[in-house]
């Protein structure tokens, strides 16, 4: 039985070229773009497009907490859960208060597949807490109206 | 309450702070132009002079470290760490969103003291609006001719690009951002060799907190000896405090290292809300230990937290108030340092996971007198044990929140 065959990398144990590797974040988020979250075949695609294994891309994207797996909903708000939103009576009371008004559970999306809920690690907004994110948008200083005027015109977005 | 003169944040609140033009009408680029008439050797001079210590959380001087990059080496890199994620931190987001020119000649400035053509700025994929204002501020100093071939005529070369971290703590530390600049898991690696000897590429690399490169043009200007005459004896420079938590005022201000925890507190930040007496102070992000009210005299600088028990760290100055449940406090730090672990090694992986569950039935009310012990003995075998600083980093709170709030552990497990 040959083992060194069966062992053999996919790629021959071609050596990844540096220059084409250190693309890789720039590639994933090109890659997420277009569907929200990485399907297979981005994956496939930055994989080819970088002289690496599926499971290499894979390896990476997953150490990487904005690059996603699953699909999710248009706007994704993230709540802060840092120790300043925390003290602030923001973090949990804000992610609850979320929760209430959208009729969903964290990690979760809206049946219309408008919203998703979840929390997130510092973001670097401690001075004007609780804060929260949409998409690419901080909110900040949030209260009870605030949030509403929020979660209302995204709503009312087409 | 002495006022100073801001030096780093003197342009954040000019209107359209961020343009080029803004920082060109109030000196910009002078600095710039000053240090390419000088040597490379004269700059980093200059810089040792200032004493200044990295504005990161390590505090390690500058200077020494720019005289680490080798000189005979034909090709060396800058990474600029605009990382920012230590809980209760929020600095560079502001200079990097209102002032990215101040940064950005100071990397022009380093990248010609240590001889590299390139120079990569690293930042945290959370930071949109940062992201677009490096960008905007590179490529109008491209127009400009403070980047590129010849800067200035001075026959001096450099390009610079952007690139976005994707939500990963760890990625601050030096060498885990290198890894993930080569387009890899942000896993730390071993030092030595450190990135000044085998960095990005394997080539020789200096790695700067933005904070410290928006203090070099300052430095070049004034000169190294006005810069080291603020502060204390191992502290000197200005500083960017950020306070946030139970204060009246939270924000950024910028006084010099030095200046005693209590006047921050209590006159720039307009004191504790509600008049309420304090119960802990973390002095330098969440990786530092609490201090206790009764430190409050206590200067900001390195060596007068340390000898109060705690660290500068980033500065990031976080108050809490006689109302404040410590337990959950630690646990929620440490569930953010369980959250970020690369889980490269194991007793930030393992330990930060028996540590977390042990404080999440403590603060449900369903912890025991077995769970303060484990607790306890886990964030000892941490200390000091793990590849790269955050697992010491992780233990430091619960460690110094035992010490200091043990009472409050205990009353936790009084019904069980």
């Amino acid at each position: 039985m040959n083992t060194k065959k069966e062992f053999k990398s996919p790629v021959g144990g071609a050596i990844v070229d540096p220059a084409k590797q250190s693309m890789m974040l720039a590639a994933l988020y090109i890659a997420q773009e277009q569907n929200g979250y990485l399907t297979k075949e981005a994956v496939q695609q930055v994989a080819k497009r970088l002289g690496m294994t599926p499971g290499d891309v894979y390896s990476t994207a997953s150490f990487y907490s904005l690059f996603r797996m699953k699909p999710v909903g248009r706007y994704v708000i993230q709540v802060c859960e840092g120790i300043s939103c925390y003290l602030n009576d923001g973090a949990e009371r804000v992610a609850d208060y979320v929760s209430e008004k959208l009729g969903i559970k964290l990690g979760e999306t809206t049946r219309d597949g408008r919203f998703t809920l979840e929390t997130v690690q510092c973001l670097a907004s401690c001075g004007t807490a609780p804060a929260m994110r949409v998409n690419d948008q901080l909110y900040e200083n949030l209260s009870p109206a605030i949030i509403d005027d929020i979660l209302e015109r995204l709503m009312g977005e087409v | 309450m002495t006022n100073w003169e801001p030096v780093l944040l003197a342009n954040v609140n000019r209107p359209n702070s961020e343009k080029i033009d803004t920082y060109l009408r109030y000196g910009g680029y002078e600095a710039l132009r000053k240090a390419l008439k000088m040597t490379t050797d004269q700059v980093i001079a200059e810089v040792k002079t200032s004493e200044i210590r990295g504005r990161g959380g390590a505090g390690f001087p500058a200077g020494v470290k720019w005289g680490f990059m080798p000189k005979d080496a034909p090709v060396k890199y800058l990474a600029i760490n605009t990382d920012e994620g230590e809980p209760g931190t929020f600095k560079d987001r502001l200079i990097v969103e209102r002032d990215p020119h101040s940064i950005l000649e100071g990397v022009i400035i380093a990248s010609y003291a240590i001889g590299a053509h390139r120079a990569f700025v690293y930042i945290r994929g959370e930071f949109f609006l940062g992201v677009k204002r490096w960008i905007k501020a590179i490529s109008d100093a491209y127009q400009k001719g403070f980047l590129g071939k010849n800067i200035l005529g001075s026959g001096f070369d450099l390009d610079v690009s952007v690139h976005r971290g994707a939500g990963a703590y760890i990625c601050g530390e030096e060498t885990a951002m290198l890894e993930s600049l080569e387009g890899k898991r942000g896993v730390p690696r071993t030092k030595p060799p450190f990135p000044a000897q085998k960095g990005f590429w394997g080539k020789p690399t200096l790695v700067q907190n933005c904070e410290t490169l928006a203090n070099i043009p300052h430095i070049i200007l004034r000169g190294g000896k006005w810069y080291s005459s603020i502060g204390t004896e191992k502290s000197k420079g200005m500083k960017i405090f950020c306070i946030s938590g139970h204060v009246n005022s939270p924000g950024n201000f910028e006084l010099p290292l030095g200046t005693p925890l209590k006047e921050i507190i209590y006159e720039h930040a307009g004191g504790v809300r509600r008049g309420r007496d304090i119960k802990a102070i973390i002095p330098g992000g969440s990786s530092t230990p609490f201090l206790t009210a009764e430190k409050i005299n206590t200067p900001m600088g390195f060596e007068t937290l340390q000898a109060a028990g705690s660290a500068l760290g980033t500065g990031a100055i976080i108050v809490m108030d006689e109302t404040t449940d410590m337990v959950e406090v630690v646990r929620r730090i440490t569930r953010f340092y369980v959250h970020e672990s690369c889980g490269y090694c194991f007793p930030c992986r393992i330990g930060g996971q028996r540590m977390l569950s042990s404080l999440e039935r403590l603060a449900g009310g369903k912890g025991s007198k077995q769970d303060i012990d484990d607790l306890e003995y886990v964030a000892k075998g941490m200390y000091g044990r793990t590849f790269c600083p955050m697992g010491t980093g992780m233990a430091e709170p619960v460690l110094s929140g035992l010490r200091l709030f043990r009472r409050e552990f205990e009353m936790k497990t009084a019904n069980n």
